[in-house]
């Protein structure tokens, strides 16, 4: 059983997750073209490396952010949403 | 020694050569570079060499031969598709199947038993009858068949009557099949290694070199090897590979794990898929059942095992066949499958000229080896993309004419 720290929940089996994919910067709906709107949608981030990502916990819904080895699998952190906004 | 025995050793026949050369020397330069030495890759090369004339061939391969998702795959041959485009790709590469041991002269064990998927609900019923409409519209073997269809086909099958996965019906596709994946790359890689295609193993590609909008030379491990044409056919690796010389497609990767049970008489004489259950079985030659085939639902480069994702499968297989719940496992493991967001391949042109994609093959992949082969060459040859393969454009992405083949693939999400 693989455990995932949830920010809310604490640890509990990533079978109790969801993942969303990782995270993107929104376009600006106003001012991007068909051709950014679909690498927005169609491409998201697949390197070999850490990735930052959307995830979910199921039962209680509450979505959080976690950064992830895609290689070797090992969850590095997870975080509250707020700290993404803070970052940007 | 029998004395027949010692003339046949004396003979100019003996010894037989090896299907497959060692790997030669690296040559400083090739008409076609192909990396990648799976099914795809050694299809390629072989329908350049014989159909088209092209023999200066260089096959890279980072590991051994054939020994990445051709070697992973669960071998469902099928063409029961939704899109018009992907029933007409899909239906060529069956084809090609039909006649595949004659044509590598190498007995691929095609086994034409027909693949039943199963509905459990009355929302993949009506998707089923839209498939069969398709299929049959695109003249391919498809249809629904009711409760007593199924039975008849699949008698061993639990059908659940009155639970909560009680099997409504089924989509039946006679012209689904199964083969041994090894046997299918060493027949293509003997076929064109006879033509003087290279098969270069244990050589990776590191890097392009790119002048303007052309690939001047690839760089491996052994040396710089320059290219009129070059084709990547790497499976899980392609999206790495692609960025290497720039290009970035849409996928990403996810690792799709499958098992074996230990031999049995052979009972299961179709290959049956659960779209509910997200399970598929296949009992293989040999008697083993293969069993698929679960994705992880996380984006990952790993090929480890997970309880699980093996669970899952068991559950799913013991609910069909509750009698196997007391065979053993044999061998258990995972391929990166680089999927694609509309679950269809890439294939065609990339941004730079002479750079060709055969590429998002996600957990589809295996039954196209055929098809792929043989387009993907006409496309080097002749430099354009023929027809049926336009659909298939990376640009697709761009315009938005995607081609979902979702609800088709059984094998995911």
């Amino acid at each position: 059983m693989k455990l995932l720290t949830c920010p809310m929940n604490g640890p509990r089996n990533i079978d109790e997750f969801q993942s969303f994919g990782p995270v993107r910067a929104r376009p600006d709906p106003n001012g991007t073209a068909d051709r950014e709107w679909s690498r927005h949608l169609f491409r998201a981030e697949n390197r070999k490396g850490i990735v930052v990502e959307w995830w979910r916990h199921v039962p209680s819904n509450y979505f959080f952010l976690a950064e992830r080895d895609l290689v070797s699998n090992e969850i590095i952190r997870t975080f509250d949403a707020s700290q993404l906004r803070e970052r940007a | 020694m029998p004395l027949r025995l010692l003339k046949y050793g004396l003979s100019r026949d003996y010894p037989v050569s090896g299907d497959i050369p060692a790997t030669p020397e690296l040559k400083p330069a090739y008409d076609v570079v192909i990396i990648g030495g799976g099914g795809h890759g050694l299809a390629c090369a072989h329908h350049l060499a014989k159909y088209h004339g092209i023999k200066s061939v260089a096959v890279l391969e980072k590991g051994y031969l054939a020994g990445g998702n051709t070697a992973r795959n669960t071998t469902t041959i099928r063409s029961n598709y939704i899109t018009p485009e992907g029933i007409a790709f899909y239906k060529e590469g069956v084809e090609l199947f039909e006649r595949l041991s004659q044509e590598l002269d190498f007995n691929v064990m095609f086994s034409q038993r027909g693949q039943l998927t199963l509905a459990h609900t009355e929302a993949t019923m009506r998707s089923f009858h839209m498939r069969a409409e398709m299929g049959k519209h695109m003249g391919t073997r498809t249809e629904v068949v009711d409760q007593k269809g199924v039975e008849e086909l699949c008698p061993l099958l639990n059908m659940d009557y009155g639970g909560p996965l009680e099997i409504l019906g089924g989509l039946w596709h006679a012209d689904g099949g199964t083969a041994r994946h090894d046997a299918v790359a060493w027949g293509y890689a003997a076929q064109a290694s006879r033509r003087g295609v290279e098969i270069h193993q244990r050589t990776e590609v590191q890097g392009f070199e790119v002048v303007g909008d052309r690939v001047q030379a690839v760089k491996t491990n052994r040396g710089r090897v320059a290219c009129g044409q070059v084709l990547i056919a790497t499976g899980g690796m392609n999206y790495d590979v692609a960025l290497m010389a720039g290009v970035e497609l849409p996928i990403r990767c996810y690792p799709l794990q499958a098992m074996v049970t230990q031999p049995l008489k052979p009972w299961l004489h179709t290959l049956v898929s659960s779209v509910s259950l997200h399970t598929y079985l296949v009992q293989s030659s040999r008697g083993e059942v293969v069993i698929g085939g679960g994705s992880d639902p996380y984006q990952l480069y790993s090929t480890r095992s997970t309880l699980d994702m093996k669970e899952h499968l068991a559950e799913g297989a013991v609910h069909l066949f509750p009698f196997l719940q007391g065979v053993r496992l044999l061998r258990q493991w995972a391929g990166i499958t680089d999927m694609t967001p509309d679950y269809s391949p890439i294939m065609g042109a990339s941004p730079l000229a002479n750079l060709w994609l055969d590429c998002g093959w996600g957990t589809w992949g295996f039954k196209a080896t055929p098809v792929a082969g043989k387009r993907m060459a006409q496309t080097i040859a002749e430099g354009r993309v023929p027809d049926i393969l336009k659909p298939f454009a990376l640009e697709r992405f761009e315009t938005f004419r995607l081609l979902n083949e979702m609800g088709a693939t059984a094998a995911s999400h």
